[in-house]
């Protein structure tokens, strides 16, 4: 902020807290030329006023509230610019993406700034990383058989995964159950850290400019015979059949999917958006976009191995 | 009593009248809203999949019908009361007063239809759509200009305490309610507020608290400084307290903001200053309850027969404690544990409930016989239950929120030895249930208390006066 809204600020704070000060102070003298503890002849529809002083107790709490608050903005940011004698900030205010959050975080242990937000990561770390370094050096294969560890990664996916996939990491519409092993990417370990750190990216086109709403019926058709769903019109599953092709360069031939692509299989009863003729015929027509973050920054990848083991285990049970 | 004057000019009181039963209709209906809505959050099946008997619709409806309908109401009625009656002169305008009452019946009435409509500027405390934003303005300026109109041509000396209260709280109201709605309209239903980010939010709240501090504060202090007094037939107790915690009230108030932004992208210095003058505010907030009580003096025998006096001070009782429970929660580190949490509602209704609502309960029972002519209310014992129902509602509601929020705010930063959190939100949910049905039941009883209100408003309205019975009954 420039120099004329620091001082403004500063000007109209101490202002007023002095102007509280110097009111009390006048107050506590009886100016009104009428004798302590009489009445103020003055009557406003039968009430009258009395000229009493002002409670000691209640002034002298006036007094530490006012030299509290103006120790309070010595001590830490509140006027303007001035950063406060401790050089206390409560984060890095602005920083906007996560390298200048890095660098700021950096900057900060050698410029004397007390960073209430660094200082609490920092605590955290030393105090929790030898936990994950410890579990970081097992293999997943190992941690499913260390309820400890699991229950971690159960945590940790409760906080950062349960938004979308659920508290039972059951999933719903257009986000994947984690537990019935049948996977989009891959359901080894290898691979579902894979997918937890760098994120997916799923892309299946609209396909309504392409087959109209006549060939995307036909489709409809087709995919339904796949899993092998009863009272379908042959002649439009042929039609689909012949339409398919384009379909099969990510689906494949037999439309079991590919997990290469993260295409899912057209033929067993999991629908990520819904398996009706109307939810086929929405995904046909508009196409999804499905997208899973990536978890590389926000919990790093010991953290992501611990979730990695539940996810992995959730599957491995039956 | 030097120069007291008896002639009584020919008051104004259809409007104080309108209001006042007003005051009482709203008053039913934004709190059977809460009720209602406090009902969900127990049995959320009541919400019938009906999207505007939802939570996220009737909650603003709720807020917007018991501050500025009931509340405002209550204000409306007893400033032009008691500027008429302290000023002694009739109203300046009655024209604009009338104008007044329709206007800002209306208001509530676009508000009763467009918040559960869903159509919401979606401003705290400010959701209603630029057209409404304009109407309210009109209205509140004709409010200012007779009152200040009253202020001028007024036959007495001096200025009564009173209404340096009502006048900073109807000043200050056009300038955050202004300054809070500008808007880009982009249909007769949408706009779109002209700040941005953390100046959007800093502006929001700045309206958002001094709507606390000036309509639901210094409003009601002007009432309080009326019908104590008047009702305690005693002198108030310090002039010179009432100038230093006028002046100091409403120069910090409007700085206290930033306290609702703590830990968020709200700059520092800005979190800080919030902060401070919150704590320094602590004081003169403590000087108006102390006048108020104090005034008792001398009068507290008055308690155990007068029921309406009970009311007014009751109201201070929870003033006070409201007022010091707000500058505790600004303070950053108890703030790091309140915000968020069930807490912040409890504040709000220990100062919605047990402050606001109480004066203007008691300040109606005072003003409903004098100005329909009668010698008292039809029923002093229903007042006497009314009180307790009042009072005991809020005091479960009160006591179930705060036990919910500190729950709420543990369980939220409880952590396990990995540095994993010990409960996931939906745990601190079900923690919450049972004190979700205990505010139900408090809501509740303060409902019923209404109900009962206006049965009596309504009886000694419709009444001779030598229906009345109950002999013992003080006479207001």
């Amino acid at each position: 902020m420039s120099s004329f809204w620091s001082i403004w600020i500063s000007v109209i704070t101490l202002g007023s807290i002095l102007g509280c000060y110097l009111l009390l102070r006048w107050c506590l003298q009886n100016h009104t030329g009428i004798k302590e503890g009489d009445d103020m002849h003055h009557e406003f529809d039968g009430i009258v006023e009395l000229n009493n002083q002002l409670p000691r107790w209640w002034t002298i709490l006036f007094y530490i509230c006012i030299v509290w608050g103006l120790v309070y903005l010595v001590l830490y940011p509140g006027l303007g610019n001035y950063k406060g004698l401790w050089n206390w900030q409560s984060s890095n205010q602005t920083i906007k993406s996560l390298a200048e959050s890095r660098a700021a975080v950096e900057a900060n242990k050698t410029n004397g700034v007390i960073n209430q937000y660094d200082r609490e990561v920092e605590f955290a770390n030393e105090l929790f990383a030898p936990i994950f370094d410890n579990y970081y050096k097992q293999p997943i294969t190992e941690l499913v058989k260390d309820a400890e560890a699991l229950k971690i990664g159960q945590r940790l996916f409760s906080q950062n995964c349960s938004q979308c996939h659920g508290s039972d990491a059951r999933g719903q519409r257009g986000f994947p159950n984690l537990t019935d092993d049948d996977w989009l990417y891959g359901g080894t370990p290898e691979k579902i850290t894979e997918t937890l750190i760098n994120g997916r990216q799923a892309l299946m086109p609209a396909q309504l400019d392409a087959m109209g709403e006549k060939g995307i019926q036909e489709l409809v058709a087709y995919v339904l015979s796949l899993s092998d769903r009863p009272d379908l019109d042959q002649a439009q599953v042929d039609a689909g059949q012949a339409r398919f092709a384009i379909c099969a360069a990510c689906h494949g031939q037999d439309g079991k999917g590919n997990q290469q692509l993260g295409a899912p299989n057209l033929t067993d009863q999991t629908w990520l958006y819904g398996g009706t003729n109307k939810a086929i015929t929405e995904t046909l027509t508009y196409g999804r976009n499905g997208v899973m973050p990536s978890f590389k920054d926000t919990l790093g990848e010991k953290k992501i191995h611990l979730v990695g083991a539940y996810v992995y285990s959730l599957s491995q049970k039956n | 009593m030097s120069e007291a004057i008896q002639v009584h000019p020919e008051y104004n009181y259809k409007v104080v009248r309108q209001f006042a039963v007003m005051t009482v209709v709203w008053g039913i209906i934004g709190m059977a809203v809460g009720v209602l809505i406090a009902a969900q959050l127990y049995w959320p099946a009541l919400n019938f999949d009906t999207p505007w008997l939802t939570f996220s619709r009737l909650r603003p409806l709720h807020t917007n019908a018991v501050i500025f309908a009931f509340g405002g109401c209550a204000l409306f009625a007893t400033s032009f009361y008691v500027v008429q009656r302290t000023s002694n002169v009739r109203l300046f305008s009655d024209k604009l007063a009338s104008f007044t009452f329709w206007g800002w019946q209306l208001v509530i009435v676009l508000a009763a239809i467009t918040l559960p409509m869903g159509l919401t500027s979606t401003k705290e405390y400010g959701e209603l759509e630029w057209p409404i934003d304009i109407l309210i303005t009109i209205v509140w300026l004709a409010y200012i200009i007779n009152f200040f109109g009253t202020m001028i041509i007024r036959k007495v000396s001096h200025i009564y305490v009173a209404n340096w209260f009502f006048g900073a709280f109807m000043l200050t109201v056009a300038v955050l309610h202004i300054a809070n709605s500008m808007a880009v309209p982009v249909s007769l239903t949408k706009s779109y507020s002209v700040y941005a980010g953390a100046v959007d939010a800093m502006i929001q709240w700045w309206y958002g608290h001094n709507a606390v501090g000036f309509f639901l504060t210094a409003g009601f202090l002007g009432m309080m400084y009326y019908f104590v007094p008047k009702q305690a037939g005693r002198p108030v107790y310090s002039y010179r307290l009432s100038v230093v915690h006028f002046w100091a009230l409403i120069s910090l108030y409007i700085w206290a903001g930033p306290h609702h932004l703590h830990y968020t992208a709200l700059p520092d210095w800005t979190q800080s200053l919030g902060m401070v003058m919150s704590i320094i505010l602590f004081v003169p907030s403590w000087g108006g309850m102390i006048n108020g009580i104090m005034t008792l003096s001398g009068a507290w025998h008055k308690l155990r027969t007068d029921p309406i006096l009970r009311f007014l001070v009751v109201s201070l009782s929870f003033y006070g404690m409201s007022t010091f429970e707000g500058p505790m929660m600004a303070i950053k580190t108890v703030n790091a544990l309140s915000h968020y949490t069930d807490w912040t509602i409890g504040h709000v209704h220990s100062g919605a409930l047990g402050w606001v609502a109480m004066v203007s309960i008691g300040s109606i029972y005072h003003l409903i016989p004098v100005l329909f002519n009668k010698e008292r209310m039809h029923s002093i014992y229903l007042i006497n239950v009314h009180f307790w129902l009042a009072t005991i509602g809020t005091v479960l509601y009160i006591v179930a929120m705060w036990m919910s929020g500190v729950l709420q705010g543990l369980m939220w930063r409880a952590i396990n030895a990995d540095g994993t959190l010990t409960y996931s939100f939906v745990e601190s949910l079900e923690a919450s249930k049972p004190f979700y049905l205990v505010r139900f039941i408090g809501g509740a009883l303060f409902l019923v208390g209404m109900l009962l209100m206006a049965y009596n408003v309504y009886k000694t309205i419709r009444n001779e006066n030598e229906d009345v019975v109950e002999p013992t009954a003080q006479p207001a």
